[in-house]
């Protein structure tokens, strides 16, 4: 294990931030911290960095405990969400500023630190501003500067702070690729942080869901995504369409394809995908209407409306793609009859 | 189109930013005529009053025994109170910024007492702690220490009046800078103190100078609160303020104009000091800012 944490509490006067927490993490994964704002994600973060002190529990970077140990002896790179560059200092000092910190027996000589700054710089495509100042880039630049200079002093694991949160979405998409792929060349293992599912399932390797404090579920991405250990990952990973069975109509599910032998539980999450429409050919018991419909790329997301038993409609949206959709030469207004493939059953 | 909207645009600009002519060259000369007749008059007084009786008595007045121990009470003042005062101001000002602690609202207020107090009353605390009859005068007495009247209590005193300065300066601007860099400077390896040096000191460099500046020019300055504790004994315990005062009292007026136009020559230093740190501080910032997409 690279990186291990131990039964880890954190409190703020009253509030709890973590809540005992335990964590594996194997050599080399690229994990992400996944969970709404305030579930202590970015605090977990800390404590594995050693910015932060635990109330209780142990942290350990490949094999050792570190709990005491401060910061600097961690040998830890960290990203922060704001990048936090040494705004006096130009890029390659910023880069350079691991190596020079060096104890005089440890520190490399001068010309060895510059090519590999230069290197380190080349690594991340922006050597040609090694003599710019932070205030002169832009925000996907100072990223990855940033990340350059955490990787100076060759870490044991990597830690970021929400890495592509303060970036414009275009620029976010293509740092997301490039952080993948640079994972990939390094191989260090690395924890980030993000509070977007679709960044955690994009970029990690592993996937730890937090929740108040808590780890909802830990695993790959498309396992977390496929069998969701309970409501709020199902609800948190991906769109999903949520069946009370005491509100709905468990009739209703049973027209739908659910069966009662298949109802395991009170509420029925449905993904889009896992919800199959077509033109209704009976007129008369079809309570589904379809009302709008937005084009997401490759995918159709339809909104269709369902008339509840007494009388409160409810949307239920439903995925396919593109020319699935034109075949079924459907209109706002018209009836259709649903069938649903699979539900996770929650209690 | 666009052309049209952006010259009304601009017309429109003007018409509500710009002042009556008169509006402004009344306030022009008004201002101008505040400063001349309560800075530059008093300034022009000062030379004219210095140099009544020519150069030498002028140069003969400040090479005086008591002149000149006046001059180097007043700089070991400076040289014993400004430093302690940036260690201090830097020390708290860290403390504030990055810490959360219980009357932290209340430290912030006493930091700031000195500016609300007068200085006669800053003096006269230490009367009372170290005077005869104060709390530790039998004591400091008995040990043969002397503060009141002496070069301690003179000492003293110019602290408490030039404490805030530094503080003052760096509490916001340290606030502003946040916590972040120096994080990342540890997480990069580096200790406490390097981490101080390479990344706090450089970002606070210039309200720091700035700081100790200001706490400078009024340690030298001081009147109130050293005129209490010093007891005026000529040539020792007379710093430049005090020293003009007695001058002016034995009706020496070019002796004592002389000192104040050392005084006022201080003060011209400082604002041009005090200019080229902001010009620099500009020179700087353009630098980082150099247009660059």
């Amino acid at each position: 294990m690279s990186i291990s944490v131990n039964n880890i509490s954190k409190h703020f006067g009253a509030f709890t931030a973590l809540d005992n927490i335990s964590l594996d993490i194997p050599e080399g994964e690229l994990v992400a911290l996944l969970g709404p704002s305030g579930c202590g994600k970015t605090t977990l973060l800390r404590i594995i960095a050693g910015l932060e002190q635990a109330d209780q529990g142990d942290v350990f970077l490949k094999g050792d405990r570190v709990t005491d140990q401060p910061v600097k002896n961690r040998q830890i790179g960290f990203v922060f969400q704001h990048y936090a560059l040494f705004r006096h200092m130009t890029v390659f000092e910023n880069v350079a500023f691991g190596l020079r910190v060096k104890p005089r027996r440890e520190r490399l000589g001068e010309a060895i630190i510059r090519k590999k700054v230069h290197d380190l710089l080349s690594l991340v495509q922006l050597d040609w501003l090694h003599d710019r100042y932070p205030d002169q880039l832009s925000g996907g630049q100072r990223q990855r500067i940033a990340l350059a200079r955490a990787l100076a002093v060759e870490p044991s694991v990597l830690l970021l702070d929400e890495p592509f949160g303060a970036l414009d979405a275009s620029v976010r998409k293509d740092l997301r690729q490039w952080l993948r792929n640079l994972h990939h060349d390094l191989n260090v293992t690395s924890i980030f942080v993000t509070h977007d599912q679709e960044e955690a399932m994009e970029v990690a390797s592993q996937v730890v869901v937090l929740n108040h404090g808590r780890i909802e579920q830990q695993g790959a991405p498309g396992d977390i995504y496929d069998h969701p250990a309970n409501a709020f990952v199902s609800r948190f990973i991906g769109q999903t369409n949520v069946f009370d069975l005491e509100e709905h109509d468990a009739d209703w599910l049973q027209t739908a394809g659910l069966s009662a032998a298949q109802q395991k539980g009170k509420i029925a999450h449905v993904r889009p995908h896992d919800i199959v429409i077509e033109k209704s050919t009976h007129h008369s018991d079809a309570y589904v209407t379809l009302k709008d419909w937005q084009h997401l790329g490759a995918l159709i997301r339809i909104e269709l409306v369902k008339s509840g038993i007494n009388g409160h409609a409810a949307s239920v949206y439903a995925e396919m793609p593109n020319d699935q959709f034109r075949r079924l030469h459907l209109n706002r207004g018209d009836k259709v009859d649903l069938r649903i493939r699979h539900a996770h059953w929650f209690h | 189109m666009n052309a049209i909207s952006a010259t009304s645009f601009l017309a429109s600009k003007k018409l509500t930013l710009s002042d009556p002519d008169w509006v402004r060259y009344a306030l022009i000369v008004a201002t101008l005529a505040v400063i001349g007749l309560f800075l530059l008059l008093p300034l022009l007084t000062v030379l004219i009053e210095a140099f009544a009786k020519g150069w030498d008595a002028y140069s003969a007045s400040l090479s005086h025994p008591d002149a000149l121990a006046a001059m180097r009470l007043t700089l070991l003042v400076a040289v014993v109170t400004v430093p302690l005062t940036t260690v201090f101001g830097v020390s708290a000002a860290w403390a504030i910024a990055r810490f959360d602690f219980r009357g932290k609202s209340l430290l912030i207020t006493l930091i700031d007492l000195p500016f609300s107090v007068s200085p006669v009353i800053a003096g006269l605390i230490y009367v009372l702690i170290f005077g005869a009859q104060g709390w530790l005068g039998s004591w400091a007495s008995e040990h043969d220490i002397k503060i009141l009247f002496a070069v301690p209590g003179i000492i003293l005193a110019t602290l408490f009046v030039t404490f805030p300065f530094v503080a003052r300066e760096l509490i916001p601007l340290m606030q502003e800078i946040g916590h972040e860099e120096e994080e990342a400077a540890l997480s990069l390896g580096a200790s406490g103190w390097q981490t101080f040096f390479k990344i706090t000191l450089p970002n606070v460099k210039w309200g720091l100078l700035n700081g100790v500046l200001l706490c400078n020019a009024r340690a030298m300055g001081e009147f109130g609160a050293v005129s209490v504790v010093s007891g005026h004994i000529r040539g020792l315990t007379n710093t430049l303020p005090l020293h003009i005062e007695v001058s002016y009292n034995e009706y020496d007026f070019v002796g004592s104009f002389a000192g104040a136009s050392i005084l006022a020559a201080l003060a011209v230093v400082t604002l041009v000091f005090k200019t080229v740190l902001e010009w620099k501080q500009k020179q700087e910032a353009a630098k980082q800012a150099v247009e660059v997409h």
